[in-house]
């Protein structure tokens, strides 16, 4: 038979396929065809122009660059989950600066850049700024290590910047003129968001970036910008489709409020609101025009504006798809959001007193989330904080949405059982995995046995990642996870009673993951060390904040029972990493 | 799956065996465990919160802060800082209360501790927002008044401004409301 009867595709001209290979953009998808044989890995290497990498120790830039010559638009993620919640020291890693290095000396032609938890310094963005003539599109999420100069670098030098979005970084901010560093000329702006910038910025430089961004749909704006400013920015980009507001706190005339509501009218392609940290609740009403239109809302730093506030709001935004909002709304208002936000797909609600100094009852309930369940059949994915729980919620919640793709449940209190019952929440918890057959990611709190990792282990089949803490009673709740759970890529545990016998007991497994992240549990020193000895192609890190060098020189001879305080480990190919600080040793 | 080998100090086999039963079958009373409340013994402790309880209503003081954990909850630092530094602003050096008027789109601050008595204050406000409070007596409050002073207190309860003495204002108040007149009727210690 001939050959090429059999297997056109081979036969096609390379440009074809190539042409081909385009519609497919999932990086997964991609990397399954370049295993399909040399020809398609070569041809799939030269047309991949996203590249997606999860841990930026688990390759280096060189060996990236030498695979896909033409990238264009990179992810990077730097340090563990858990930095977010300062478990990680500032100087663990992360550092983009070799990343943009490499890049630059190989002149790639680097489009777009998003980077999650990594360190960025000012001389990092100002290389990229110099480096990349076609440099488009800058994210930076939860990143820290640079200054407001380094934007001023990116404003100056970045030509074609179509998008510069700062999320919730921690920049150090000078209170320069990094706005006025935009030139003239650059009019291709199409998102620009700097809520998380502390300081003052030069307003008339904004406005004459916005009037002349005719291009412009998403712009947030941080503290600094008053209301006739907003007033003004509005005006001049009725086209907006996505805002974030500053602060209402300096004085204002009543005719002021009434053109902002005049140029909010205008807004009619808004559809997203966001930002709200410093406002009087009144301010929420200069919206209502608009807020039919809403597919979006966060008002999670909106601490000021009270609950019926709230409510009354939400209660008009009938188009909602995703709405994030502090438990100041309460279960009364998480049942208004049921029974009026109808297309609702995604919801967080925030603790508004997170160490619960206040001691005040309006925070939610088992009693709102299992409203919102009933209420809203698209949801699809949920972070709740609360106080207490219950299992017979949990089961009516998995009962009511059998499409959850993330959960994600804290209750604030750690061990905290059933309220009603007393009982652990193994059975609630068991009840969500085994309803929603597609859930992805999950969180689990309160009072837990080893039980609801059986549960987990034996229905979580398409889990990729789990986050544990204050949970389990033997290594085998971590076993039941680790042999249960095929597409577990991530798994963080704090403060469990997992030990070197369940962390030791497939090594294969962690080759499967990207990464497995242990603090306060009850592996030692010595079971970290055989498994480091076992598996060469991972970076077994402990990390030990308050030792220096030579106590822990001493303490590495003396006793491998020690327990270890935080292990986290990772695959890589590219063997251990020279930048780690004293306090990370690499085993 | 790799073979660990032999018990060995760092490994117990046991610990690794599974089996088909739910935890705990051959040991019996794993069904008590599930009932146990609170925090279990082979589990690392973490601070216990220690609260007075008050069996005759609230107390002068403040209860204790609840001892904290860290990292606990699983909330951005970015985020907590953010929440935080509203609390802190009304809390730190000289007395920053927010100040809202009803009607009125933006929040002002002031700094009680400049006052002396109610009636600077007074004038305070009623310059700030351009409103006129009218007399306060005891039994009826700020009557006829189309804006009333309020304020919360420690407690999270709403007061008329003028109902305590001036020093325990200062002490207890954590933020001031002028409402319209006709809301303000259920508060005073008239009513």
């Amino acid at each position: 038979m001939n050959k090429a009867l059999k297997f056109p595709m081979n036969y096609f001209p390379e440009e074809v396929i190539e042409h081909i290979f385009d519609f497919i953009a999932s990086h997964r998808d991609r990397n399954s065809i370049s295993l399909v044989s040399k020809s398609w890995h070569k041809i799939e290497r030269y047309s991949r122009h996203q590249v997606f990498i999860g841990n930026c120790y688990a390759i280096s830039p060189e060996r990236l660059i030498r695979r896909f010559p033409c990238l264009r638009s990179l992810t990077l993620k730097g340090k563990p989950h858990f930095a977010d919640f300062n478990l990680v020291p500032h100087e663990w890693g992360g550092f983009l600066h070799p990343w943009i290095d490499a890049l630059s000396k190989a002149r790639v032609g680097l489009e777009e850049l998003r980077l999650k938890r990594m360190v960025v310094s000012d001389e990092s963005l100002e290389l990229l700024s110099r480096s990349f003539v076609s440099f488009k599109s800058l994210v930076l999420v939860s990143c820290d290590g640079f200054t407001t100069d380094g934007l001023a670098s990116i404003a100056a030098n970045c030509r074609n910047l179509r998008e510069l979005d700062l999320q919730e970084n921690e920049i150090d901010d000078h209170r320069g003129q990094w706005l006025n560093c935009f030139p003239d000329s650059c009019t291709t702006l199409v998102s620009l968001n700097f809520a998380c910038l502390k300081g003052e910025i030069n307003l008339s430089a904004l406005e004459r970036l916005v009037a002349r961004s005719t291009n412009l749909k998403s712009l947030k704006v941080n503290r600094a910008v008053p209301l006739d400013g907003l007033t003004r920015l509005m005006s001049c980009a009725p086209q907006l489709v996505d805002l974030g507001v500053g602060c209402y706190e300096n004085e204002a005339e009543p005719e002021s409020f009434a053109s902002l509501m005049a140029a909010i009218k205008k807004c009619t392609l808004l559809r997203s609101l966001s930002g709200f940290s410093e406002v009087a609740s009144v301010c929420l009403t200069a919206f209502y025009p608009i807020c039919e239109n809403l597919t979006s809302l966060n008002l999670s730093y909106a601490a000021e504006i009270q609950g019926n506030h709230l409510i009354e709001f939400v209660q008009f935004c009938k188009r909602l798809q995703l709405l994030w909002i502090l438990d100041s709304i309460g279960d009364k208002g998480l049942e208004v959001v049921a029974s009026s936000c109808k297309e609702l797909q995604e919801l967080r609600v925030f603790p508004s007193d997170p160490h619960d100094e206040e001691d005040n009852n309006t925070a939610v309930t088992e009693v709102g989330l299992v409203a919102i369940s009933a209420g809203c059949p698209k949801l699809h994915s949920i972070l709740y904080f609360c106080k207490q729980m219950t299992n017979e919620a949990l089961i009516t919640v998995a009962k009511n949405c059998p499409n959850f793709i993330r959960f994600r449940l804290c209750i604030l209190e750690p061990n905290k059982p059933d309220h009603i019952t007393s009982q652990s929440l193994d059975e609630g918890f068991g009840a969500i995995v085994q309803s929603c057959k597609g859930l992805r990611r999950l969180s689990v709190s309160g009072l837990l046995t080893d039980k609801v990792f059986l549960y987990i282990g034996m229905y979580a089949e398409q889990l990729e990642m789990l986050s544990i803490a204050f949970a389990g009673d033997t290594d085998k709740g971590m076993l039941y996870v680790l042999n249960g759970c095929k597409k577990l890529r991530k798994l963080e545990i704090r403060d469990s009673p997992f030990g070197n016998a369940a962390l030791l007991a497939d090594v294969g497994k962690y080759e499967t993951m990207r990464s497995l992240w242990m603090s306060s549990c009850e592996v030692t020193l010595g079971g970290c060390k055989r498994l480091a000895r076992n598996a060469p192609w991972l970076n077994v890190e402990i990390i030990n904040e308050n030792e220096n060098e030579n106590g822990r020189m001493e303490r590495n001879e003396e006793d491998e029972r020690e327990k270890v305080d935080r292990l986290y480990l990772y695959r890589t190919v590219v063997g251990t990493r020279k930048d780690a600080p004293p306090c990370v040793t690499i085993l | 799956m790799e073979n660990v080998g032999v018990c060995d100090e760092f490994v117990n086999l046991k610990a690794t065996e599974l089996r088909l039963g739910l935890p705990g079958t051959e040991d019996g009373g794993e069904e008590e465990r599930q009932k146990v409340s609170c925090c279990k013994s082979n589990k690392r402790a973490f601070p216990e919160t220690e609260k007075d309880i008050e069996s005759t209503g609230k107390t002068e003081t403040a209860s204790p802060p609840k001892a904290q954990i860290v990292g606990w909850p699983p909330v951005r630092s970015y985020r907590k800082n953010n929440i935080q530094t509203k609390k802190n602003e009304s809390e730190g050096q000289g007395m920053y209360v927010k100040v809202s008027m009803d009607g009125a789109p933006y929040l002002r601050k002031i700094d009680l501790t400049v006052y002396k008595q109610y009636p600077e204050l007074m004038k305070l406000l009623e310059n700030m927002f351009k409103f006129s409070v009218g007399k306060y007596c005891e039994r009826e409050g700020y009557k006829d008044s189309e804006f009333v002073p309020t304020y919360e207190d420690k407690d999270g309860d709403w007061m008329l401004v003028g109902d305590v003495p001036w020093e325990m204002f200062v002490s207890s108040c954590k933020r001031l409301r002028i409402m319209k007149g006709s809301e303000a009727k259920g508060l005073g210690c008239g009513v």
